[in-house]
Order: structure tokens, then C-alpha cells, then sequence
């Protein structure tokens, strides 16, 4: 466990995205849904590498902004009939205060 | 806790349908269980002709597996017939005693053939053609007998006569009617099928009605009689005159039935606890033997047992396709005509091409093809629109020429295709491929597709190619709807037109009032609808309605235009495509600056600087210092101009001042597509204005103004809307147009498929004829862009949306 706070709540516009860049490693998107639940995946679509934090947000799902994919934000799976998994990183979020375990 | 329990009695296509679309509205409202009196769950019965022709399997015709059941929590019962429905004490029982209670009942207990009432009706070796059983029993017979005779010159029947003719029978169809499919084709197109078909081995006994089949002296059919005494072999006889609702179950229960069971426009039979939907019910005093209703109806159905209580069954044009391979047969609507109408017709028997269209009241009613049905979804879909089709009345018959211009080789038929030809040029999506997707998914819309194979769902040029490889697949069946009568995607039931009359007159504001006004199905919308409920929002109250930047794509949200790799590119603003020293000093120090990879020259007479980082972007706009362009929006985009009067020797007007006028007073427009203008100041038309949302061509004397063109996907060349003289004429009329547009066309609908959909007469009515509209069209735009700023602006001088460009570290 490697738990790092990386920005607070109000940090992520509703229904919007941030990236967290890393030096040398894949950029990480942290997503707030409009229910405010946080998700964080690896800013990678696992169709042609689109950077899933510029996409649409609804629900607990993000269209990819190049062709539109859906991957469930919870798991970083792509949404049938699309095959495909981008890595997704456990949140935490306390006092509004937005965690990442980056091991 | 309890759930109401539904119970299916019949486990056909309009059922099932019907339980799929309540589970995509309420997953898990009910209890299901579902009564099937053949042993097989659910398959596409529209596919059991090739099945009989040996061209498909059983395998590949199943639409819902006994695992879907299970996974939809549906108990199923095969093989088991409902014998009886206790309305009292609400249960049906099965002829074994299984019983099951219910709250709702859903009936779709189909139809069976009609058998006609002849000696020897019960002999072995006479068949019907409804179900798998009926399929095997002809494939069986195929293998030990030689002679077939079918009985009705009807679709099924001639499917029928084909499929035992491939499994290698000598086959003879007897008819009652004067031509074949009497109630799919009139006499000429059916003369030509009935050539074709006998060209291929089948023989026709047409006008002939059975009195008798003939009894081998073992029980087994040996042969038929007419009734005026003829006597024709025959070891198998296939009876296919048509269908009779099955209602036995629902009359003995006592539910008011008619020539099937009697439903309202929300297909509730007499007791409001009891649902019909498919083959069984009477609808209006019409039984309906086709898919497509049949799948109308389930909509409708379950809206209603999912208590959203919107929908209404009303009855669309129906079209039909005779699944035999190689024949080409296609029609629809009213295509027999009588005295109210008019038909265009195209004959050419030694070719082997039919064609008529039927108008009435200068609309396309009916349409009957054989040979060449390439045009058919297109008909289908000016049938069902209803609207004037007299511009083009004249080229009406030529089809809708070249569907898909570029991409696919020029082809705008699939049915000589191979399977290996790409259909889909964006994504390389064969035919094959797509055939497969249809057949082995038992997709039966275009969007689906879509969703399966990405064929015509990047620029969509291919949706009538498409289109056609699924109306060869399925015929009938296939969901062909016109974008008017589509659901703006699978959130909603709600069409785009009736998003944005809700807007209009209940006078909302913003997402949330939209989606709960309308029962959005999902908590808060999807990438397709929150975009175009935007900016329905905007467009409809702007300064009142709030834009909101989450339901926006990401070029919109951040002005400029993401590329492969997740950079932007930016193209600030060059008037009317004239620059000069000092902005080209600043650009050049720009891409220095931020090693900037590309500058390249677009199409639009301004310069695009490509590969640029996304944080970059405040920087690159303030260093720029000018405005944004706007390239990458459903927004105006460019104005392009010639040299005009100033320095060309042949130019009769002042085009490029035109031009940068134009642009000046339409900057910041967003509009339902993006929108490029022209300006030419001669008729040589080098600015290109015939292939431009709004082009204009000076002229000695004045303007000229033309719409609707499009020099992407499908060229197209715009239309003369109106010739005017002065500069304040052609910027008010400009305007008045795309405010039309902007105010009635639907999200991401061109100016070229607006103009298409509504026709050029009306356009015209409203910007030309009526100049106080036009005056009042033109103030509604200035006001709505006396809200817009400068984008980029915003961002480098005000903060606006900083988060999206500062990114976070640990």
C-alpha cells in the first residue's frame, strides 16, 4: 500500500476528469461521476491508447474521445460488445481529500 | 420482497422481443416465466427458408440461447402448451398440470397456418411451413422423395419451393391468384419472377384452385386434383396459403377476439391484466404476418408493463424482401396504387428490371422492385418520412445515386459483392463480416451493427451500404428508421424532434429538467444524447440556458482539436483567409517555442498547427494573440474566399471583403454541425462555393446565394436558394438561413440532410418569400451571439476552466 493524496474533491469539476502525471509511467485519470464517487484508471483507452480522461463522463462509464469506446470506470473494462481492460488504481476518498495507492 | 410476476405464453420473436425490451427499461421489475410449446428457445423464424435451402443452419437462426434465460433470472418452460388461462384466480395451466400465477400476462402465442379444408388433408407427406419441426419433415422427405408440390404462390411458399428445389426436389407451385405474391408485387414484376423462377427449374400452376389430395394407397399423399379435374404427382405437399392468428387459448378464456385476440393502442386485450402482442392479436381489425410491427408492438408493450405508460402501437409502412438468393425483389407501402394515384414506372423485361414508385399528392406511398433493389431502404425510408418529393420527381427513379462516394470503391450495391469487398473504409469492415455479426448476433438495426462490427460508425458514409446488407440478411425485419424516427440513442424513447418541442414549449433550461421531463432512462445520459440535449438547450434559450462544458466532446470543451496521440492542434483565425506579416512572424515564433512538429496549410485558408501539448494551449493562444478559429467545433468554421474585384482581373465583386464581413458577423455560432461558407467574386467560383453549407457567387449584378452543399463524405452540390444585390442582403439572409437551421435541424444533422428532409420549397417559404421571418430569424441570431466571447480569451485572461489544462503530480 503507497497511499498519496493527490488533489481534493473539488479538484475535479462533476462529470470531469484530471490527469495525474508520473515520471516515466503511464499518466493516471482520476474521475468524479456525477454521483461523486472517484474512479482512477490508467489514461490509457484499451483500443488505440486514447487518453480516456478527455472523454465523456456518464454514469460509471467514460466514452473515449478518438472512437468512442465505453470503459466502465470501476474496473477499466471495456463495455460489450468491445474487448479490452486498461488497469484501473483503488481511490480513496476521506474529508474530501482524494487518495491513490500507487504501488 | 414479492415481484409482480409476468408470464409469456408463447416463446416466439414478438415475446421475446418484447421481454428484452422491458429488462433494457426495468431489469429486474418482474418474475418472468415463459411457456413454449416447441422444444426450442426462441429463433429468427424469418431465417427458416434458408435453413431449408441448406444456406444456414439451425444453429445460426437461434436468437436467445436457453443460457440467456438463465441469466435474465427468465423461468423457461419448452415444449410445454399452455392449455388453459384462469383469469379468476390468474394462473394458466399446461396440458402436463404445470400451473404458474401471474400479475400480468403477456400473450404472443403467434399464428398457426391455415390448412385447407380438402380430402386428404391429413395424409403423410403434407406439411405446413411454420416452425423447425415442419423444416426437418421437408428436409427429411427431400431425401427420400423426388416429387414436391407447394400449395400458395406466396412468400412462404416460393421460399419454400426454393429451399426443396436446392435439396434437390422436382418442385411446382400451385397458385389460386392470377400472378405470384399477389400481395407483394403487382402482374409485370411478378411475370418477371415467375420467369426467373422457371428459368431455374420450378413449374407454375397459377389460377388453379386443389380439391383433393390424392392418397398413394398407404396413407401417404400421392398427388393433387384440381377442381377442374387436373391431376398433378406429387410425394410431398407443403401447404403454405397463409396464417390464421392463433386466439384458440385467449377465446376459450374468454378475452373478446376477432380473427386474433383484440388489443388497443397499448396492446391490452379486453382484460387490462392481459397483454398480446405478435401474430395473435388484432390490432384495428389487422393481423399483422410481418416482423417489423410485430417488433413495434413489443416496444410498445413493454413501455407499458415497465408502468411508463408512453407508447402507442401505430401501424407504419410495412416492406418486404423474398429471401430466395439470387432474386432480387423488394416492395413496399402501397405499391398496387388506385385511382387517387400516380406511378413511375421503369420497364425492362429483357434485362430482367422492374421498378415502380407510387405517389400520391406528390408523396412516395409505395414502391415495387425487382432486379435492382439497391434503392429500397432508401424508398422505404422517403415512404415512411411522407414528405414532398416533387423537386425531385424527376430523378426520383435513378435511386439515391452513389451512396458512398469515397471509401468503398464507387460500389452502391452489395449484392454482388464479395464478401472480402470492404464495406466500411474508416474502420475496414468487410461484407462478410458484417453478414456474419447479423446472422450469428441476430442483429436486426443498423445501430447495432454499428455497435458490433464499427462498420459506418466512424464518418458514416457506408450507413446505405449497410443498410442494404441488412435488409439481404433479414428483409422485413430489418430497422430501417429515418433519424426523425429514431430515439435520440438508447437513454430515451424520444425522437430528436420531440427533444427539442419539449424544450421549446416547457420552456426548459438544462440537462436535469430534460432528463427528468423526458424519464430519462439512465441518471445522467450518455456521451450520443448529452451533447445534442446541450445544445438543443443553448440554441433554444440562449443567455438563459447554462452551456455545459462535461456534455460537451472534448474539442469543444477545450478549443482546440485532440489528435491520435492525445495532443491538440490549433488553428487560430485568419479572416476571410487574409493574413499578414506580423501574424505569421507570431506563429512562426510560436511553433519554434513549443517545438511545434507540424504547421500545415488547411483546407480552409488558415494554418493548423499540429502535435501541440495540452498544457501548452493558454500559452500558445496568448503568445498567438489571436482568436480562436473554431475548427473544432459543431460551430462556423471558415469563411473561404477568392481574390476578388481588388486585385483579379476577372472578378465582378469585392469577395474577400465579403467574406471576412460574413465571418465577422457569424463568429462563435455553434450550430448542430459544423458549417463552412464561401465567397466567390465571379462565376469561375474559385472560392468553391458550390460545395459549401451557405455559398455565395458574385455576380455583375449582385449575389447569388446557394445552400446545402458538402464537399466531404458525399460530394454534394449546393442548391440556388436566392439572388440579392446588396452586402446587408446577403449577411441578413446568410443568417436568417443557418438560424433556421441552427433553430430545426437535429444534432449533427449537415445543412445537406436538413435541406433533404425538409426540402428546398420550404427553406425558401421561410428565408425568401417571407421577409418579415427572415428579418426576425436574423435578430434571433444576433441575439444569440451577443452572448458568445472569444474562447481562447476566456481562458488566457479570465481562468476559464484552468483545471483542464494544469495537470496533477505527486
Amino acid at each position: 500500500m503507497n497511499w498519496k493524496t493527490v488533489c481534493t474533491i473539488n479538484d475535479i469539476p462533476k462529470q470531469g476528469a484530471r490527469v495525474l502525471k508520473r515520471e516515466g509511467q503511464d499518466d493516471i485519470a482520476i474521475f468524479r461521476a456525477e454521483d461523486d464517487y472517484v474512479f482512477a484508471l490508467v489514461d490509457r483507452c484499451p483500443h488505440k491508447g486514447g487518453p480516456l480522461s478527455q472523454g465523456i463522463i456518464s454514469g460509471h462509464t467514460v466514452a473515449c474521445p478518438l472512437h468512442n469506446w465505453v470503459v466502465d470506470l470501476k474496473t477499466g473494462e471495456a463495455c460489450a460488445p468491445d474487448v479490452g481492460c486498461t488497469g484501473h488504481i483503488p481511490v480513496r476518498v476521506e474529508d474530501g481529500q482524494v487518495s491513490l495507492d500507487l504501488k | 420482497m414479492n415481484k409482480p410476476k409476468l408470464v409469456m405464453v408463447g416463446n416466439g420473436m414478438a415475446g421475446v422481443r418484447t421481454l428484452e425490451e422491458l429488462l433494457k427499461l426495468m431489469p429486474d421489475f418482474y418474475d418472468i416465466t415463459v411457456f413454449g410449446a416447441e422444444p426450442h428457445p426462441n429463433y429468427n423464424r424469418i431465417l427458416l427458408s434458408p435453413v431449408l435451402s441448406g444456406e444456414q443452419t439451425l444453429k445460426e437462426i437461434m436468437l436467445n440461447e436457453v443460457e440467456w434465460y438463465a441469466e435474465n433470472g427468465i423461468t423457461l418452460h419448452m415444449g410445454k402448451e399452455v392449455t388453459e388461462i384462469d383469469r379468476v384466480k390468474r394462473v394458466v395451466r399446461t396440458s402436463d398440470g404445470t400451473e404458474a400465477p401471474y400479475d400480468r400476462l403477456l400473450l404472443a402465442t403467434g399464428s398457426n397456418p391455415f390448412i385447407l379444408p380438402v380430402p386428404g388433408k391429413d395424409l403423410d407427406g403434407v406439411v405446413t411451413f411454420r416452425d423447425i419441426r415442419d423444416v426437418n419433415l421437408m428436409i427429411e422427405a427431400s431425401q427420400k422423395y423426388k416429387k414436391a408440390v407447394v400449395i400458395g404462390g406466396g412468400l412462404l411458399g416460393l421460399e419454400a419451393a426454393n429451399g426443396l428445389m436446392a435439396r434437390g426436389m422436382d418442385v411446382s407451385v400451385v397458385h389460386l391468384g392470377e400472378w405470384l405474391l399477389d400481395r407483394q408485387l403487382d402482374r409485370t414484376a411478378a411475370k418477371l419472377l415467375q420467369q426467373s423462377l422457371e428459368d431455374r427449374g420450378i413449374a407454375f400452376h397459377l389460377q388453379k384452385q386443389t380439391a383433393a389430395l390424392l392418397d398413394n394407397g398407404t396413407g401417404r399423399v400421392a398427388g393433387l386434383r384440381f377442381a377442374d379435374g387436373e391431376e398433378i404427382p406429387g410425394d410431398l405437399v407443403v401447404m403454405a396459403v397463409g396464417i390464421r392468428p392463433n386466439a384458440e387459448l385467449a377465446e376459450k378464456s374468454g378475452l373478446y377476439c376477432n380473427r386474433g385476440v383484440v388489443v388497443n393502442d397499448t396492446m391490452q386485450t379486453y382484460d387490462p391484466r392481459v397483454y398480446a402482442v405478435g401474430e395473435c392479436v388484432s390490432h384495428r381489425g389487422v393481423a399483422y404476418g410481418l416482423v417489423a410491427p410485430l417488433f413495434d408492438m413489443a416496444k410498445v408493450a413493454a413501455n407499458h408493463l415497465a408502468h411508463y405508460g408512453i407508447g402507442r402501437y401505430v401501424p407504419a409502412a410495412t416492406s418486404t424482401k423474398l429471401k430466395v438468393t439470387g432474386i432480387d425483389l423488394f416492395s413496399a407501402g402501397d405499391f398496387m396504387g388506385d385511382d387517387g394515384t400516380e406511378a413511375i414506372t421503369l420497364s425492362d423485361p429483357m434485362g430482367g428490371l422492374y421498378k415502380k414508385l407510387v405517389l400520391k399528392d406528390n408523396k412516395l406511398v409505395g414502391a415495387c422492385l425487382y432486379g435492382d433493389t439497391a434503392d429500397g431502404a432508401w424508398y422505404f425510408r422517403l415512404i415512411r418520412e411522407g414528405k414532398s418529393v416533387a423537386e425531385m420527381r424527376d430523378v426520383l427513379m435513378l435511386g439515391e445515386g452513389g451512396q458512398g462516394d469515397v471509401g468503398h470503391a464507387g460500389q452502391s450495391k452489395v449484392v454482388g459483392m464479395p464478401d472480402d469487398a470492404e464495406v466500411c473504409g474508416c474502420n475496414g469492415v468487410c461484407k462478410g463480416t458484417i453478414v456474419k455479426a447479423i446472422q450469428e448476433k441476430g442483429l436486426f438495426t443498423v445501430d447495432e451493427i454499428k455497435k458490433h462490427t464499427k462498420a459506418a460508425s466512424s464518418c458514416g458514409s457506408c450507413t446505405g451500404l449497410v443498410e442494404q446488407i441488412l435488409i439481404n440478411c433479414v428483409g422485413g425485419a430489418a430497422d430501417v428508421k429515418p433519424k426523425s424516427e429514431k430515439p435520440v440513442c438508447g437513454c430515451t424513447e424520444h425522437t430528436h424532434g420531440g427533444v427539442r418541442k419539449v424544450i421549446r414549449e416547457q420552456h426548459l433550461t438544462s440537462l436535469r429538467q430534460v432528463m427528468d421531463f423526458l424519464e430519462w432512462r439512465t441518471p445522467d445520459g450518455c456521451a450520443t444524447c448529452r451533447p445534442a440535449i446541450n445544445y438543443y438547450l443553448i440554441s433554444t434559450w440562449p443567455g438563459e440556458a447554462k452551456d455545459d462544458p462535461q456534455s460537451r466532446f472534448i474539442n469543444e470543451r477545450v478549443h482546440a482539436n485532440i489528435q491520435k496521440d492525445g495532443t491538440y492542434s490549433v488553428i487560430p483565425r485568419m479572416w476571410g483567409g487574409v493574413t499578414n506579416a506580423s501574424e505569421l512572424r507570431r506563429i512562426a515564433d510560436v511553433a519554434d517555442r513549443y517545438a511545434i512538429p507540424m504547421v500545415k496549410v488547411t483546407g480552409g485558408q488558415r494554418i493548423d498547427l499540429l502535435g501541440v501539448k495540452k498544457e501548452d494551449l493558454p500559452k500558445v493562444w496568448a503568445d498567438l494573440d489571436m482568436p480562436s478559429g473554431h475548427a473544432y467545433g459543431k460551430s462556423l468554421r471558415t469563411v473561404k474566399t477568392c481574390v476578388g474585384s481588388e486585385f483579379c482581373r476577372f472578378g465582378t465583386q469585392d469577395s474577400t471583403q465579403m467574406g471576412i464581413d460574413l465571418e465577422k458577423d457569424l463568429t462563435g455560432m455553434w450550430s448542430p454541425a459544423k458549417v463552412k461558407l464561401a465567397v466567390s467574386g465571379c462565376p469561375r467560383n474559385c472560392a468553391e462555393s458550390g460545395i459549401k453549407d451557405v455559398g455565395i457567387i458574385g455576380v455583375d449584378s449582385g449575389w447569388e446565394l446557394y445552400i446545402g452543399g458538402n464537399g466531404g463524405i458525399k460530394t454534394e452540390v449546393a442548391q440556388f436558394l436566392a439572388k440579392v444585390k446588396t452586402r446587408e442582403e446577403v449577411l441578413e439572409l446568410s443568417g436568417a438561413f443557418l438560424q433556421l437551421y441552427r433553430e430545426e435541424a437535429f444534432y449533427l444533422e449537415r445543412t445537406v440532410h436538413y435541406l433533404h428532409r425538409v426540402g428546398l420549397d420550404f427553406i425558401k417559404a421561410q428565408v425568401v418569400d417571407n421577409l418579415e421571418n427572415r428579418k426576425a430569424l436574423y435578430e434571433r441570431l444576433r441575439f444569440a451571439l451577443s452572448f458568445e466571447k472569444d474562447p481562447w480569451t476566456e481562458r488566457v485572461k479570465e481562468g476559464v476552466a484552468r483545471h483542464e489544462f494544469e495537470p496533477l503530480t505527486v
